[in-house]
């Protein structure tokens, strides 16, 4: 029987961007399905009844929420291709550390840039931007945060790179000059088809944040 | 000889979570325990992100964050497995743990809570993540905590609930209401009865003496 994979996404999301990544790094082949956030469909609402969000997974009909949780699952099940996470498991554990401290980090700080002003804004400039120092600490002289290939880490993180010129433009600084290890990370990961086919052009998503400001009121 | 150091506070409930994990297995380790206002500078080198508790020290390595650590310890001592051996599963597991860290941070609030409004407001919130977790987590077929066995979702979940009912008992209100709640009830009363968590449980009076005092601290500072 061959695999079902369907991914229930939102074209901006980051989450969702782990996910469509680790699909191509794998090479499954899955049908995409765009959700429309102001009119979930039952098929979301039905596959995570506990935050109706997306990304989910879908494979052979069963449901997987929560985009970290999705990429190991399909790690392990797509165990013989590419492998994304380190064998041993003390890497392993850190690996899963830096993913986490992503997930704690740079979207709310992110968020808070695009959404705040003043006072507010500077201390979440401030914080995105030693959190990125952080993590280009963590990269050292790497290639990729994985080490000689492409990781785990650097899926959870590489995403939030398509929202950067939207953190610049509303937060009024350059992220580049601040941080420029780990742009020239960001652009070699680019430069792999699963990362550069999987991630909407910057300034597309920019566009959206900019709608999204007006409709939420922010000037 | 595996050398194993557990830099953590009594009265944690992430601590708990590690200390758990480490007894069901029958891992031998060295207790250490640190003082919040007075981190131990090894503490501070070994988790230089987050400064805090609970830090696992294996033969020197150091590993942080309560429930990266139990998949650790679980990779590597596989008696008495935590996690699901099943992909599947093994990702829904994952996901109720997350869930517990969510449920977590509502408690967390709560021992936080300086007047009523916010203390209504901390219950409020602790109360749709129980009520999502009884709603979904129990009944025909499901069995996301461990049923026969202890489970990661339980060590994730356990500690929580003793920290609620301290709180319920500084705080003189319940929150783990046994009509509301009536399987999380029923899973914990047998959770708490497992050997190896009831001879590992804090002490319920040390613990609402602290929790008390904690509070009284974090009031009067903020």
């Amino acid at each position: 029987m061959a695999d079902e994979v369907v991914l229930l996404d939102f074209w901006p999301s980051p989450f969702g961007m782990r996910i469509r990544i680790t699909l191509a790094e794998k090479g499954i082949k899955y049908e995409y399905k765009e959700e429309d956030l102001r009119n979930k469909s039952p098929l979301l609402l039905q596959s995570n009844p506990v935050h109706k969000k997306i990304p989910v997974l879908i494979h052979n009909g069963k449901p997987i929420c929560e985009s970290l949780i999705a990429v190991q699952y399909i790690e392990d099940v797509w165990s013989n291709r590419n492998p994304l996470l380190p064998s041993d498991p003390y890497h392993r554990a850190q690996a899963r550390f830096w993913a986490d401290y992503v997930d704690k980090k740079v979207y709310d700080l992110g968020r808070k840039i695009w959404t705040s002003k003043g006072e507010e804004q500077e201390a979440a400039k401030k914080e995105f931007v030693e959190a990125l120092k952080l993590l280009e600490e963590q990269l050292g002289d790497k290639t990729y945060f994985g080490g000689d290939n492409f990781g785990f880490v650097d899926i959870a993180l590489v995403p939030f790179y398509t929202w950067f010129k939207a953190y610049e433009t509303f937060g009024n600084f350059n992220i580049e000059s601040e941080c420029p290890k780990f742009i020239a990370w960001v652009k070699r990961c680019l430069q792999k088809e699963s990362v550069s086919k999987s991630l909407p052009d910057p300034h597309k998503v920019y566009e959206f944040v900019v709608e999204i400001r007006k409709r939420i009121g922010i000037e | 000889m595996t050398d194993i150091k557990l830099h953590g506070f009594w009265y944690s409930p992430v601590t708990l979570r590690v200390k758990w994990t480490l007894k069901l297995k029958g891992i031998p380790y060295e207790n250490i325990e640190e003082d919040r206002y007075n981190k131990s500078a090894q503490l501070l080198q070994y988790n230089p992100v987050y400064k805090r508790t609970p830090v696992l020290v294996h033969d020197g390595k150091p590993l942080c964050e309560s429930m990266i650590i139990v998949e650790y310890i679980d990779e590597i001592w596989p008696q008495n497995p935590l996690l699901p051996t099943h992909s599947y599963h093994k990702a829904l597991a994952r996901f109720w743990v997350k869930y517990a860290d969510d449920t977590f941070s509502a408690v967390l609030s709560l021992v936080s809570s300086s007047n009523g409004e916010e203390q209504e407001k901390a219950i409020e919130k602790i109360w749709e993540h129980l009520k999502v977790v009884e709603d979904q987590c129990f009944g025909d077929g499901k069995n996301v905590f461990g049923g026969d066995t202890i489970n990661i979702v339980d060590i994730a979940f356990g500690p929580l609930i003793t920290l609620l009912l301290v709180l319920e008992d500084v705080l003189g209100v319940k929150i783990l209401d046994d009509e509301k709640f009536p399987h999380l009830h029923s899973w914990y009363n047998n959770f708490k009865d497992v050997p190896v968590i009831k001879e590992n449980l804090p002490d319920q009076d040390k613990m609402v003496a602290f929790i008390t005092v904690f509070r009284e601290k974090l009031i009067a500072s903020s």
